[in-house]
């Protein structure tokens, strides 16, 4: 049967099983968004391409769908660019459409054109340009596959607006076969045993995960290997909910502003066990002090991520879930478990000294501190919330104070670190589970980089609650500058020039709320769960408190500063 | 230390920006590089020359691996293989050196391709020890231009 360009694309979108598009039209993609009228996906309408992206990724890392987005050429494609290197960096499976001009006007400098195959080539784990309608069918199918599978990411496709009207005879790909692209998912089997026979030799075992733990639905898994092993787990900012944050075994996130706990074990550890991690500066800090003492075993599926930092002695390229669970299964017939399980004894010993020296703390006096608010939204949802956050103190707050119990809760722009991330991500959250509390953990400058998004909340009646810990800085700079650059606030204080949000929030028609004193936060953020609007909580806090313990860039993450 | 990489691409448009851009992106260094179809149409060879230690080899064939559009990657550095560059010289021909000139062509087995009252242009092709020799001795005459591929390399047999 003969269809559109249009036509095809939403069929094939459709047969992908996706729900839900975040859009924003433009001229380029008026045919696909023509088309798109007459089918039964759930729209968002944005109000910024960066937003889409953001909501798409946020639904992708809630749900574990890939996010999809359409959006026109020129400046509507440049600005998804933040937006595909976020999910990028984070391995988050993405599409996004973008319009293109007419094939015979590209390399013309038209109107609204952007080479956008060439910008976001280093940012893309792939991206196609259409030149020929009769490939539209396979290049979607390719472009989903390659989302989702192996290490995820965002893919494009550029779709010139001739190709989208134009008309060929559709057939479906029913099998994606690309030969140069076969990612390994089994484990290397000679490999987990080498790995196995270290873990059950060590005396002080560590295990460090990450992100790859969340994204390969490893985390039960991963529990059951720790709790055989008794071994105490520390997660990175992405692995958090890979590892029950009140387990036992837990030690909280590790780096940078990781807790003295996880930092000491892993500087102190005779066998590191990495799994879906890697080694990313903010947790390893100095490379050569980085669990000096350590044999190291690497589970990872991209083999770049393997020996890339730090040499690894047993490198495990495969699907996380696949390799524990093979790992299970070897484990389940050793014999003498329990007398392992004691024989660390002396190590947990250790571990309970290193959490009980340094607790993570802070003293609340008469004006409201960030971790305590955390610490109420945290008790308020009981633990159970989807949060996301932007980047800074909110984030390493989050962090530090929110347990994550459940795998996909913590939704966060851990690789690139983007300011304006938060929110959108958490309308996205919110559109893939309608009935779950979605909080996005924020700053008052963070919160002003994708305010206008309000405006989709309130449209689409999406009841996102935006936790504002409102300090008058750019506070993780502000940090920065007072320890390391003599106090010297430059460019960092807002305060006295942003927007009054409760007025702002009702002028989006959200509700917004303020708490200036302690007493105030627990009845703030108890209006906030309760109503169906959208909330903004302009939570007005110390404006100097700085996020502890903190390793100095470059340094050995033994070496903190603590409150 | 310099590696000779085979890398097997698909034969698509954006696929050298693709490779050169990981390239770039990453700080890694090429030193040459050639590009050109193989039997198979749909495929093409890119021979690189790299210059790092192991650890930046092993990410440079890792990425590359990496790559959707990559078939195959083949570092050839402990391997037996064969490389092989082009030089094209046009260099100045007086009635004093046109003998040597030639004479120095022969021993190299280079061929003159183009003859004209003032210059001879010669082909030389050879690894790039022999090359750097020929020009060593066309030099005094008078290089006027040159044109010079990358290395291009097969494994032996």
């Amino acid at each position: 049967m003969k269809k559109t360009g249009a036509q095809i694309l939403l069929e094939c979108l459709k047969r992908e099983g996706v729900e839900v598009i975040f859009n924003y039209p433009g001229g380029a993609i008026l045919p696909v968004n023509d088309e798109l009228s007459r089918w039964d996906f759930k729209m968002i309408l944005v109000r910024h391409e960066q937003g889409a992206v953001h909501a798409a990724d946020g639904y992708a890392r809630a749900s574990g769908k890939a996010g999809v987005c359409i959006v026109t050429s020129g400046p509507g494609a440049t600005n998804t660019v933040t937006g595909l290197a976020t999910a990028f960096m984070d391995s988050v499976p993405v599409v996004v459409i973008t319009g293109q001009v007419s094939t015979p006007l590209i390399g013309n400098d038209a109107f609204q054109e952007a080479d956008i195959v060439g910008i976001t080539r280093p940012c893309t784990k792939y991206n196609y340009l259409v030149t020929d309608v009769r490939d539209l069918a396979t290049i979607v199918r390719e472009a989903f596959y390659i989302a989702g599978s192996g290490r995820p990411g965002p893919v494009l496709v550029d779709l010139p607006k001739d190709i989208a009207s134009g008309v060929t005879e559709f057939k479906y790909p029913q099998e994606v076969h690309i030969r140069g692209y076969q990612p390994t998912l089994d484990g290397h089997m000679q490999q987990i045993k080498r790995a196995l026979n270290l873990m059950l030799k060590a005396h002080r075992p560590v295990i460090y995960a990450g992100g790859g733990v969340i994204t390969a639905g490893a985390a039960q898994e991963l529990t059951k290997i720790a709790e055989m092993l008794n071994i105490p787990v520390t997660t990175t900012l992405m692995g958090l909910g890979g590892f029950p944050g009140t387990h036992p075994l837990s030690l909280g996130m590790l780096g940078m502003h990781g807790t003295y706990r996880a930092n000491m074990a892993v500087t102190d550890c005779d066998l590191l066990l990495a799994v879906g991690a890697r080694f990313d500066d903010r947790v390893t800090g100095k490379i050569d002090a980085f669990a000096p003492k350590a044999e190291k075993i690497h589970i990872d599926i991209d083999p770049t991520s393997i020996s890339k930092n730090v040499r690894v002695d047993v490198p495990i390229v495969g699907d996380c879930k696949r390799i524990l669970s093979k790992m299970f299964a070897l484990l389940q017939e050793e014999k003498g478990l329990d007398e392992h399980q004691r024989s660390l004894g002396p190590w947990h010993e250790q571990i309970e000294k290193w959490k009980n020296t340094h607790r993570l703390t802070y003293h609340q006096d008469e004006v409201i501190k960030p971790q305590y608010v955390i610490e109420r939204i945290y008790e308020m949802t009981k633990g159970e919330a989807v949060i996301t956050t932007e980047v800074g103190q909110n984030q390493m707050w989050t962090a530090q104070y929110y347990l994550f119990d459940h795998p996909r809760t913590l939704l966060t722009s851990g690789g690139l670190g983007t300011m304006g991330y938060g929110f959108p991500a958490a309308i996205g959250a919110q559109v893939a589970f309608p009935e779950r509390t979605v909080i996005d953990i924020a700053g008052d400058g963070s919160i002003q980089m994708n305010i206008q998004e309000l405006a989709t909340a309130v449209q689409y009646k999406l009841p996102v609650k935006v936790a504002i810990l409102n300090n008058g800085y750019l506070g993780m700079v502000r940090q920065w500058q007072e320890l390391f650059y003599e106090r010297r606030y430059s460019m960092t204080h807002i305060g006295n020039i942003s927007p009054d949000f409760v007025k702002l929030a009702e002028a989006y028609g959200a509700m917004g709320l303020r708490a200036t004193r302690p007493d105030e936060v627990v009845p703030v953020i108890r209006e906030a769960l309760r109503t169906p609007l959208p909330v903004l909580m302009d939570f007005v806090v110390e404006p100097e408190e700085g996020v502890y313990p903190m390793v100095p860039a470059g340094e050995a993450i033994d070496r903190m500063l603590l409150v | 230390m310099l590696h000779t990489i085979n890398v097997l691409v698909e034969n698509e448009f954006g696929v050298l920006a693709r490779v050169a851009g990981l390239f770039s992106g990453r700080g890694f260094n090429i030193e040459s590089l050639s590009v050109a179809e193989t039997l198979d149409p749909k495929v093409s060879v890119m021979t690189i020359v790299t210059r790092g230690d192991d650890q930046v080899l092993e990410q440079i064939t890792k990425q590359l691996n990496k790559l959707v559009c990559v078939i195959k990657v083949m570092d050839l550095v402990g391997k037996e293989y064969v490389a092989r560059e082009m030089v094209l010289i046009k260099v100045a021909a007086k009635p004093e050196t046109r003998a040597e000139i030639l004479s120095i062509a022969d021993i190299f087995r280079g061929k003159v391709v183009d003859v004209s009252p003032k210059s001879y242009t010669i082909e030389v092709t050879g690894d790039e020890e022999k090359i750097k020799a020929f020009l060593e001795l066309l030099k005094p005459m008078g290089i006027k231009e040159m044109a010079r591929t990358g290395r291009v390399a097969l494994m032996r047999g």
